[in-house]
């Protein structure tokens, strides 16, 4: 088997006619979901394409799926985007990535346009309609190599430059294989997602649907404001099985929602990015019986690399463990002199890690390393910048951070990539972003003319929603260290302790 | 409401809630925002939002919120 598309074409052989995927507008079956990627795929062909990276820019839907998998089809990796990523960051994936083809509806293509996107468009109302050349998937499909990227998703760079993480098609594959093992998953489970589909989060759905036949909503963003309509959503499509990031599950139980309604389906509860407030947890174990799943892995080792299954009560101020790698993954703890440690930092060996960082060596090389205990034959490891231990019954523990990566709202956020998004604007002169992870802040300190409501109006559409701050803070000067860096302490005082 | 207003600048201290409407919406409020907003307004007005009334219709504005916290606050 070299790719997930294999999967797919088996499901629309086994159940052709069951639901596959839904959205709000509609669904499709496996049988015409496969139709679908198939037209896009041979749209893309015709026009040219030529095992190339090949830009999906939709609203979050089943079509965007769809021109995900159709650009896999072709032999292309898919590059997914959306709109609410802001016009700094499409334009800098644009310049990166150079495209020659795009897929998108009238409103996307034109923010594209907007973004510095100058290659072809191929619209996906035409691409739907495009009849399907088997000759030519069929050649394209032989040309693909399991080591081929698959797709290439943007995460948060510390210079300000987002980072495309390209992952490969043997990586979807085993983590495929293993995710729905540890997920337990049948054609009897219905997905209820909450991730972006610019992320790698979303793979944990997508893959699950076509490996093992089950289904999935894409749950509307809006009901992640609306607890109450999301517990009726998730029971209305008897959701059974959620992945999500940690305030999307707080916003449920920590606003009463319980004690008015609770989500009746649900068999597997699975979370991550962030820690799981044990009040919490505690509320969704009270009212919802089901399996509470931890699951912990950076984009660059393709979804998720560790899991730990809730099998013991935890009292407020314990660590939830991230467990224990999936099969086929070997975590290492390394210290400083690179030497196995107790504690240390968290790498990463396996098939799941990616090539690396598109177009770029000079980071690629940084975070993706030769395994130091093995120097005698060339096998790289990832870095991840987590520090990590192994508490007394060998389970793994996430300590922290080694940088100025901070997880917020979901997603993973270098604080240099609001700072130099900052720096960008006209009368900013320097800028340090704070967090403050215990009421989950985000705040910008500057220097420069302009003013703080003029700051944040240029920052909206400018920077992803997530990463725009709460707080901005003008001052004179940014406060320094003796060595004449910035003083991130301070400025976290003055952001966060003074009024 | 001034009360309110003191609440809601905490949270986001460069939007004017005075004049902004559709918080959630236009993104002025992120969705997770809302969680620490409902929790410190409980603290301070002492009442329960229901669930039920947590949607963008009760957030449009600092007004639609202030109406809403005040009918709560009648019930008890």
């Amino acid at each position: 088997m070299k790719t997930i598309l294999e999967y797919l074409d088996l499901q629309s052989m086994l159940r052709p006619e069951k639901t596959a995927f839904s959205d709000e507008t509609g669904s499709r079956t496996f049988s015409e979901f496969k139709c679908a990627a198939e037209r896009i795929g041979s749209a893309l062909l015709h026009a040219g394409a030529d095992r190339e990276p090949v830009v999906v820019l939709l609203p979050r839907s089943v079509r965007m799926l769809s021109a995900m998998l159709g650009a896999m089809r072709a032999g292309c990796p898919y590059v997914p985007l959306d709109a609410e990523l802001g016009n700094l960051r499409l334009t800098a994936i644009f310049e990166q990535v150079r495209p020659r083809f795009l897929i998108a509806e009238e409103s996307t293509e034109a923010l594209a346009r907007s973004c510095g996107f100058a290659g072809e468009t191929i619209r996906i109302e035409d691409a739907e309609r495009t009849e399907t050349d088997l000759c030519a998937l069929a050649d394209a499909y032989r040309r693909i190599l399991d080591t081929d990227p698959a797709y290439i998703v943007f995460t948060s760079g510390s210079t300000g430059a987002p980072k495309g993480v390209i992952g490969k098609h043997s990586a979807m594959l085993d983590y495929a294989e293993q995710l729905t093992g540890v997920l337990r998953v049948t054609d009897a489970d219905v997905f209820g997602m909450q991730a972006p589909l610019y992320v790698d989060a979303c793979l944990k759905e997508i893959l699950s649907v076509l490996r093992c036949g089950a289904s999935l909503w894409i749950i509307p963003k809006r009901l992640f404001s609306a607890p109450m309509q999301l517990v009726q959503f998730l029971n209305e499509h008897a959701i059974t099985t959620v992945c999500w990031v940690v305030p999307a599950l707080t916003l449920i139980s920590a606003l009463h929602t319980f004690r008015e309604t609770v989500p009746k389906t649900l068999k597997t509860v699975a979370f991550g990015s962030e820690v799981f407030p044990i009040r919490q947890l505690h509320l969704w174990q009270q009212y919802v019986p089901a399996r509470y799943i931890n699951l912990y892995g950076p984009t660059e080792c393709t979804g998720m690399s560790c899991w730990y299954e809730i099998d013991r009560g935890f009292s407020e101020g314990d660590r939830i463990p991230i467990g224990r790698p999936f099969d086929n993954t070997e975590i290492m703890l390394l210290d400083e002199a690179n030497r196995p440690a107790d504690e240390g930092e968290i790498c990463i060996r396996g098939v799941s890690l990616c090539h690396g960082y598109w177009n770029d060596p000079e980071r690629t090389a940084k975070a993706f390393v030769q395994n130091p205990l093995r120097p005698e034959y060339p096998e790289r490891i990832y870095r991840t910048g987590d520090l990590g231990r192994r508490n007394a019954r060998g389970e793994l523990e996430f300590l922290g951070r080694i940088d100025n990566q901070i997880k917020h709202m979901g997603h993973r956020i270098e604080l240099g990539e609001l700072e130099a998004a900052a720096e960008k604007i006209e009368g900013v002169g320097t800028a340090c972003a704070s967090f403050d992870p215990e009421r989950k802040r985000l705040a910008l300190a500057y220097t420069g003319e302009i003013e703080k409501a003029a700051l944040t109006a240029a920052l909206r559409g400018f920077v992803p929603e997530y990463l725009l701050p709460s707080k901005t803070l003008r001052l004179d000067a940014m406060p320094l260290t003796p060595n004449g860096k910035t003083d991130r302490r301070a400025v976290y005082a003055l952001c966060f302790l003074k009024r | 409401m001034e009360a309110l207003l003191e609440i809601l600048s905490e949270l986001h201290p460069d939007a004017d809630f005075q004049t902004a409407d559709r918080l959630v919406e236009s993104g002025v409020l992120g969705s997770f925002d809302i969680v620490m907003l409902v929790t410190r307004i409980e603290e301070e007005f002492d009442v329960v939002i229901p669930a039920r009334l947590i949607t963008p219709e009760t957030f449009r504005s600092a007004k639609t919120l202030y109406e809403t916290i005040l009918s709560l606050s009648e019930e008890d």
